[in-house]
């Protein structure tokens, strides 16, 4: 049943995509056709999501298909499920925002061709995570790239999106490069590339070059840390629903290809999980700082999805680490903290990105600097990002705090447990430390970008003359927000929900989560609750409490206190870049941020600028170099291209003989 | 007795980690003085149970000459160098003490399957005897003042003799003699050459030294 | 769940303004004065619960929600925490993290309301605010690893009903964890040598330049969340400190309050010695504290 809902939902949104791309250019009915087919194509996916996680019965569903190796089979387990709701939700939520959204292209671009990709997107990525075959999945997950590669380059004619495109299309290929040769290994035996018939070829090597050919693969999707560098190129250039899908969800299906080749291979030896653990706290320490460094504002949160697939993979680490040592607690706080955060994530990351948008539809800009007093002028878009900023910064009673704090007993529970220091515990530790910066600077970071978006004066004239963002795209962001706060106050009971997938996980090594386990972990969250509940309250009391105590009383505005400056402007106010230095000072070294100084000189200086950036580090030190070098070698091989008809024919002929030379010699 | 001894090795990593964040040439030499008297108390609790005169002759030896004697010399180089601050070193203070803190975990791994055949005492104390020869050694390399590194060479003797007590029962003249010797030959030679370097240059910034070669 | 611990709740709330007037009360011993009453922070906040309120135009409802979430956090936080051998009111595995967010989101809530202001002043506090707090955040959560290895617990009630269990081997861990959690008490509440509470001057402002713009009800809220988080990070130092049990919770609990009184005149005496540090020195003690935590927990493990 769930499979086949799947199947339908792939089936309305690839023809209702077409339907789109025939109706063309006429601006709004394209548009309205789009966000239609988006949610009536999503609805039997979410069905199927939430029918399959509520009941916990596996469904397959098969339909004939003749290519080598390939069957068209999907099926909805547990772990299949739980993506397939976030990949349902999140897309029908970013649709009806860019219903909105596109409407100040009406007219000027092809709409049609946008919705289009869009539900081939959607489609695809629920075909990724659904599939069961080998040759399906990589042809999914190719209609996946290329799609969002065509909706990247939404705005072409500006030249940053073109080579944002470009940077994408590269990084992504690289990671299916990968992809195929981890498939081709899988299914070395096997007349067929199905699932259930993969298996690790030869004894142990194999299963640890498998495991990094799937990090190397599906980090790339997901944004791990040496391959992140296309995230914060491609995710500022395309439209925020565009966005808001991609980091929401997209990157989540790199996460659900590893923890899929995972079950495959059967038990893990620890370095697996010392693997994910160092990746985990290299990303979400490099990719917070690299944020706090950013004045763009959809770049900066591109470089939190980076920070927060380190804090999923961190969870997984830990769960790793815990099945490798037969340590059911660890493995089990450990996967359920890093799924949990799956979910949690494409919730706040996608509000955060609608809300980015929202700005931007307003004010005409992205750089945080030229913004300022948001707050006023859009009373909904505001408070729905403030929510979003302090479940990311993973504060109670959010749900960001849940799924790190699943994380955190985890490791705790592995120290207080041990009686002399082992790897274990020097994991747990590593996690701890990597956990409390990341947090902290998270807060720094998004203090920093509210603030100096939202509050204060505005600093420009655009930002003045902002305004609120209409229906369409408020209210999704809203609908988010109240996501955040449920997930974060009933965190038990999808808890409940993240048991089963977590358990497929611990099958290939034997271990169960046991009932006082789960109980108790439960009971935390509970707890937590409580604590979210009585702190509510006390809010609530509090604010009758200074009513009933200003009433009757004056309560008077005027200007913020000045220290008796006579013209205070809002230039005078604390930049972004200000309030980042203090902590990117610290870690210069790390950042190597370049920096434009024109110093005032004379007596009576006129003119006086300071401009730092942070590029991408990978980026400049190591990837422009092996392109460079790259480009080099292939120049070097030149002089095979003469550019005479005659040469190539050469070639080609001297290969077939070699070739039927070859063959029929060895034939005989 | 345990308690003793696990509270004088947790204040030998302290000094060991106030050598390595502290820019005040005064404050490190103070605290190779304090080392000192840690470690000249050290054998003392070690063998509590079966105290002779020479193990209680040797302490009070080694206290005079590390605790009095070095650091009156040091005082006087110093003094004479003109210099009260270590100002830019090669690797940051505060860097210094995390470095640190990666070298006491890294001690720890590399001694404890060494240490196996040992009481946990006797361990433990090979584990922080090797942190305060690294913790030298870091000094050595990462301090550009001629001075600082005369004390990281002694905090790395310091941590020589360390080992000394934890190993040597049967034989402690032998190895205490030379360690002394070394020690004394050492902080004789460098003070003598530190005077004329600085007496002949007006520094001893050994970063400007590097302009000697050719 | 016992008697105690609900006394200690009611005991917090009524009596953290005294640990503020002992502290200036050393303050004043120290520097020759007499001094101001030691009821001196009850007189305030009943002159300021008196008064109306001024806001700046340019704020919005969340400068007005700051100081209420100020207060509401710290009220939460109190519920968790521990007065040496006193159960906390809700006491779960986990409780030591569920305490340290929630002071997180206090801070959260305090920046943004001083950036809402629009005032470089205000920036300024906030920015530096945010870069220590970083820093003092993996200090306190080793040395709680630190707590939870000696104690084999996952609560904060576990972790301080009984550091002695082990008897006197663990001391130096608890030493060293003690001195770990008093820098991060005298970071989280700005005390000399991380801030000044006296001055107004920028040059020495964290946390007392963020407030520069709340008046009246919402200062009030804002002294008061102050005491209540000195006496909640002062509770997890009295416990580590005052290491007696005698198992009677109410003489336990009289233990504790007479530890948080020598406490709030050791921060007395530390401000009184000790002059406030330079900004870039401040990062190196949060460091060293971090090494302390770490220390002790290689030392419980060893």
């Amino acid at each position: 049943m769930a499979a086949q809902l799947v199947v339908w939902s792939a089936a309305i949104l690839g023809g209702g995509g077409l339907i789109c791309l025939l109706a063309g250019r006429r601006g709004s009915l394209s548009n309205r056709l789009g966000v239609a087919i988006s949610l009536i194509g999503g609805v039997p996916a979410a069905m199927a999501g939430a029918t399959a996680l509520w009941t916990g019965r596996e469904d397959a569903i098969q339909i004939p298909w003749s290519i080598p190796f390939g069957s068209f089979s999907l099926a909805v387990d547990a772990l299949s499920a739980y993506f397939v709701l976030a990949v349902a939700v999140i897309c029908m939520l970013a649709a009806v925002y860019g219903g909105g959204y596109l409407k100040a292209h009406l007219g000027r671009k092809n709409l049609g061709a946008s919705w289009c990709f869009y539900c081939i997107l959607f489609a695809s990525m629920l075909l990724v995570v659904t599939a069961r075959n080998g040759v399906l999945f990589l042809i999914a997950w190719e209609i996946m790239s290329l799609a969002s590669f065509f909706l990247v380059v939404f705005e072409h004619e500006r030249q940053e999106v073109r080579q944002a495109g470009w940077t994408y299309l590269v990084a992504t290929h690289f990671g299916t490069a990968a992809l195929l040769a981890l498939f081709v290994l899988l299914g070395w035996g096997s007349a067929t590339w199905d699932f259930d018939e993969f298996s690790v070829p030869g004894s142990g090597p194999m299963a640890g070059v498998l495991f990094l050919l799937a990090v190397v693969g599906f980090g790339t999707k997901a944004g791990f840390l040496p391959m992140h560098v296309w995230l914060p190129e491609a995710h500022p250039a395309a439209p925020s629903h565009v966005s808001a899908v991609m980091s929401g969800v997209m990157i989540k299906t790199g996460i659900y290809g590893l923890l899929r080749t995972l079950t495959f291979l059967g038990a893990p030896p620890s370095w697996w999980g010392w693997t994910l653990l160092a990746i985990g706290a290299a990303s979400g320490l490099i990719g917070v700082l690299m944020a706090l460094a950013q004045h763009d504002l959809k770049r900066l949160l591109a470089y939190h999805s980076v920070e927060n697939i380190g804090i999923i993979c961190l969870g997984l680490g830990l769960g790793l680490l815990g099945i490798s040592e037969g340590n059911a607690t660890l493995a089990f706080l450990g996967l359920a903290g890093g799924l949990l955060h799956v979910w949690n994530h494409a919730i706040f990351k996608s509000l955060l990105f609608l809300g980015a948008g929202a700005v931007a539809h307003a004010t005409g800009t992205r750089n945080i600097e030229h913004q300022g007093g948001l707050l006023k002028r859009m009373p909904l878009t505001g408070p729905a990002f403030v929510v979003g900023s302090a479940a990311i910064s993973g504060l109670p009673p959010l749900n960001g705090f849940v799924s790190e704090l699943l994380i955190y007993v985890g490791a705790f529970s592995v120290i207080a447990g041990a009686e002399v220091m082992s790897p274990s515990v020097l994991a747990a530790m590593v996690a701890i430390v990597a956990l409390g910066m990341i947090g902290g600077l998270a807060a720094a970071c998004f203090t920093k970008a509210f603030g100096v978006v939202f509050l204060g004066e505005p600093r420009s004239s655009q930002a003045a003359a902002a305004h609120e963002a209409p229906r369409t795209m408020h209210v999704p962001m809203l609908i988010l927000a109240a996501m955040c706060v449920v997930v974060g106050m009933l965190g038990a009971l999808v808890l409940t929900v993240v048991r089963p997938v977590v358990q497929s996980l611990m099958d290939a090594s034997g271990l169960t989560v046991s009932e006082t386990m789960f109980i108790s972990a439960a009971s935390i969250l509970w707890k937590v609750s409580l604590a979210g509940g009585v702190l509510i309250l006390m809010l609530s009391g509090l604010a009758v409490l200074r009513r009933r105590l200003l009433s009757g009383r004056p309560v008077e505005t005027s200007g913020t206190w000045d220290c008796g400056y006579i013209a205070p402007t809002a230039r005078m106010q604390y930049t972004a870049s200000s309030f980042a230095w203090p902590i990117l000072n610290m870690f210069r070294w790390l950042l190597q941020p370049t920096v434009h100084e024109h110093r005032p000189s004379d007596l009576f200086p006129t003119r006086a600028a300071i401009e730092t950036h942070a590029d991408d580090g990978f980026r400049r030190f190591v990837y422009r170099p092996i392109f460079l070098a790259a480009d080099w070698l292939a120049g070097r091989l030149r002089w095979v291209q003469q550019g005479r008809n005659q040469l190539y024919i050469l070639y080609i002929a001297v290969t077939l003989i070699v070739l039927l030379v070859w063959k029929l010699g060895v034939g005989r | 007795m345990e308690l003793l001894l696990d509270t004088l090795l947790i204040l030998l990593v302290l000094t060991n980690f106030r050598l390595l964040g502290s820019s005040r040439l005064a404050a490190c030499i103070q605290t190779l003085a304090i080392q000192a008297v840690i470690l000249g108390a050290m054998p003392l609790v070690m063998h509590a149970s079966h105290l002779t005169v020479r193990v209680v002759a040797f302490a009070v030896a080694i206290l005079g000459v590390k605790a009095l004697l070095l650091p009156w010399l040091l005082r006087r180089a110093a003094r004479e160098s003109g210099t009260q601050r270590e100002l830019e070193p090669l690797i940051g203070f505060t860097s210094s003490v995390l470095i640190g803190a990666l070298l006491l975990a890294a001690s720890f791994w590399v001694v404890r399957p060494l240490a196996q055949g040992m009481p946990a005492g006797e361990g433990l104390v090979c584990v922080i005897a090797l942190f305060t020869i690294l913790t030298g050694l870091l000094m050595i390399v990462s301090r550009r003042k001629a001075l600082t590194q005369v004390l990281g060479y002694l905090a790395m003797e310091n941590g020589v003799y360390a080992f000394g007590t934890a190993l040597a029962v049967d034989e402690p003249l032998l190895v205490e003699l030379g360690v002394l010797l070394d020690l004394l030959v050492a902080v004789f030679v460098m003070g003598i050459a530190i005077y004329h370097i600085s007496r002949e240059f007006d520094h001893i910034d050994t970063d400007q030294l590097s302009v000697l070669r050719d | 769940m016992t008697t105690a611990s609900v006394l200690h709740v009611l005991l917090a709330l009524t009596a953290c303004p005294l640990l503020l007037g002992i502290i200036n009360r050393t303050k004043a011993f120290f520097a020759g004065r007499h001094g101001q009453p030691v009821l001196q922070t009850y007189y305030d906040l009943a002159k300021l619960l008196r008064k109306g309120a001024v806001y700046s135009r340019t704020t919005t409802w969340l400068f007005r929600a700051g100081p209420i979430i100020g207060v509401g956090c710290a009220a939460a936080a109190l519920l968790m925490a521990p007065l040496g051998g006193v159960e906390a009111l809700l006491a779960f595995p986990g409780d030591m993290l569920v305490l340290a967010y929630l002071l997180g989101l206090m801070r959260f809530a305090t920046v943004l309301a001083a950036l809402d202001t629009g005032s470089a002043f205000e920036g300024m506090g906030a920015s530096r605010e945010v870069q220590f707090s970083m820093l003092a955040e993996p200090a306190l959560l080793l040395g709680l690893a630190a707590l939870a290895a000696g104690s084999h617990s996952l609560s904060l009630t576990g972790m301080y009903a009984d550091p002695l269990s082990a008897g006197a081997a663990h001391v130096p861990a608890l030493v060293l964890v003690a001195a770990a959690v008093l820098v991060v008490l005298l970071t989280e509440n700005a005390r000399i040598p991380v801030d000044d509470p006296n001055t107004h001057l920028e040059l020495t402002m964290i946390h007392e330049v963020m407030v520069l713009d709340h008046s009246g009800v919402d200062l009030a809220f804002i002294h008061y969340a102050a005491c209540l988080k000195l006496w909640v990070l002062g509770s997890l130092l009295v416990g580590l400190a005052v290491p007696l049990r005698t198992g009677h919770p109410l003489v336990d609990l009289a233990l504790g309050a007479i530890g948080l009184a020598v406490m709030a005149v050791v921060v007395g005496v530390i401000e009184s010695v000790m002059a406030r540090l330079r900004l870039i020195r401040l990062p190196q003690l949060l460091v060293t504290a971090s090494v302390l935590s770490l220390l002790a927990v290689i030392w419980l493990l060893r």
